[in-house]
């Protein structure tokens, strides 16, 4: 009894011991150096001293929420137009221009970028949005063309118009399903925004890039730790809302 | 009053309702019965015009029903569905004030609506209100479906086989829930079903389909006693008619004087069931009470026998 109960907490507690960890690090990375030191070679800094921790982890994530917005307000956009009766000869189309832009590497797309938009956040934006579209996208089908029939059959025969079943039936029945597609999104977004500090984006790529330019492993260790742990509690995150909404509606949880 | 005229719907080259013509008398319940294919479910949405017939048409009250936008027509038409389709986000009290919300009701009249028919179907309003739809038994939820259909006070019902989902004794609470409720709310309820014990039961007249076409519009013991052509027959079931027939009768009505022993049977009890219990039991007479508890009579065997037979 007493075991199940620890179990049961178990994976809470780690969360919040990471949680813990990782404002204590971006905040106060001073308190860590003796831990990174051994990884440094001939007297180097430990802790990136080229600008904050504190600041890079929030630029990276505003980076990462600017795409994601964008993606999922075009990706949801598009899977509503193509699953209207107007809109259905659109869907081969808008699937095989959302699957270019997965396709394509982000760091082409960065190259590529660069020339029209100039160095900084903005080809780093636009990546993240391009290879962010797909999941989104594809979810937000499956979502809005596999909604139980007898469900939109009694929206329709109630009176609804075709906009109010939308916005009260069928958005909040996939709902779930869009949600799980824009937490992929996010977690590739996440490690993807790293590289955009090949085109002086500030995101925390920025210190790794620092690091491997330096040979000095303390540098790349902390900005892959700070870039996984945060994809690790958004992910649980938005996994946890996802299992709210589903359970709200008698779904079964994944 | 709701007519229906020359209503023909095709699918390319299959016709699925072919040129029917009806008339459905205000405050009745008509049952369209078929076997599935026949196009009943066609014809029941060609009503509410979530289908559109290719030519006819359908009259609600002398009014064409093509003359109000198609959202505007069904918010004035009750619509239940088999496995009731409610909307799984929602609660129970969202989900039966539904069309009130869509008609633009204060919010004062909608919760005593609401509160009105969760009453009428035994549900506490403050118990169930507030739960969602998964967290209902079977039968519960089919009472909210129709208390959905029902909420904006409608004058015309049209149900696609609501009670398909159910196990026969909810089946047969719902059936009695729904006569009850008819006669309450004086609804014109058109209840398309494939099966025809359901359809005596609950038709004041039943129409019957096959292959897209109006086979037999009649009431229930014209159906039973001259059906229009062999596939009525099947579908009424030769072995089954007289007993149909019979459950069509109540005990009151088959009352001869004289006493009998044993338990008594109820007055509003079908003609059929009293025929049952006296040929379980093996007895040759039930004495019969009325709804207060006096004796009323008694019916005997032989005179059920007698009104089983096919009618002159």
């Amino acid at each position: 009894m007493k075991e199940a109960g620890v179990k049961a907490w178990l994976p809470s507690l780690l969360r919040l011991a990471l949680v813990v960890l990782l404002i204590a690090f971006v905040t106060n990375p001073g308190w860590f150096e003796p831990l990174l030191k051994p990884l440094t070679e001939s007297n180097a800094p430990a802790i990136y001293n080229q600008g904050s921790l504190l600041t890079l982890t929030l630029l990276h994530l505003r980076t990462v929420l600017i795409a994601t917005v964008a993606a999922t307000i075009v990706a949801v956009a598009l899977a509503i137009l193509v699953t209207r009766p107007a809109g259905v000869e659109f869907l081969p189309l808008s699937r095989s221009l959302v699957n270019i832009g997965q396709t394509f590497p982000p760091v082409a797309v960065l190259a590529l970028a660069v020339p029209a938009v100039g160095f900084g956040e903005k080809p780093t934006l636009i990546a993240l949005f391009l290879y962010g579209l797909l999941p989104i996208f594809e979810n937000a089908l499956t979502g809005l063309t596999t909604l139980p029939a007898n469900v939109v059959e009694a929206a329709r025969g109630a009176g609804m118009t075709g906009w109010q079943r939308l916005v009260k039936v069928e958005l909040p029945l996939s709902a779930p399903i869009i949600l799980g597609g824009i937490r992929l999104s996010v977690v590739i977004s996440l490690a993807t925004a790293t590289i955009g500090s090949t085109v002086a984006a500030r995101t925390l790529g920025e210190v790794i890039i620092a690091g491997l330019l330096s040979n000095n492993l303390a540098f790349v260790l902390q900005g892959g730790l700070i870039v996984a742990a945060l994809a690790v509690l958004i992910y649980d995150g938005l996994s946890a809302i996802e299992r709210y909404t589903a359970r709200r509606m008698g779904q079964e949880t994944a | 009053m709701i007519e229906i005229e020359g209503i023909t719907k095709r699918y390319d080259a299959t016709t699925v309702v072919d040129d029917v013509s009806m008339v459905i008398e205000p405050r009745t319940i008509v049952v369209i019965v078929g076997t599935s294919g026949s196009g009943k479910t066609t014809l029941l949405r060609m009503i509410n015009r979530l289908v559109e017939p290719t030519a006819g048409v359908i009259r609600l009250d002398g009014a064409d029903n093509r003359s109000l936008p198609g959202y505007e027509l069904r918010r004035s038409i009750g619509y239940a569905i088999q496995g009731h389709g409610l909307f799984p986000h929602r609660t129970v009290a969202q989900n039966i004030a539904t069309v009130p919300v869509l008609l633009g009701w204060d919010a004062a009249r909608i919760k005593r609506r609401v509160d009105e028919l969760m009453t009428l179907y035994q549900l506490d309003p403050q118990a169930f209100g507030p739960r969602y739809p998964h967290e209902l038994s079977g039968g519960q939820q089919q009472r909210v479906g129709v208390a959905r259909a029902l909420a904006a006070e409608p004058n015309v019902l049209l149900m696609d086989e609501p009670f398909g989902a159910l196990d026969p004794i909810i089946r047969n609470k719902a059936q009695e829930d729904l006569l009850a409720i008819q006669k309450r709310f004086g609804t014109t309820i058109i209840l398309v079903t494939h099966d025809m014990e359901e359809a005596v039961h609950m038709g004041d007249k039943i129409a019957v389909m096959d292959a897209g076409k109006l086979v037999q519009y009649a009431k229930p013991a014209e159906i039973l006693a001259k059906p229009a052509s062999a596939f009525v027959e099947t579908l009424v079931g030769a072995s089954e008619k007289p007993f149909r027939l019979l459950s069509l009768g109540r005990v009151r009505d088959a009352v001869e004087t004289g006493t009998a022993e044993g338990e008594a049977i109820p007055g509003d009890a079908s003609q059929r069931d009293a025929l049952a219990e006296l040929l379980w039991s093996g007895r040759p007479a039930l004495p019969v009470k009325g709804a207060d508890g006096k004796p009323l009579g008694r019916v005997t065997v032989g005179g059920l026998v007698k009104r089983a037979a096919r009618p002159a």
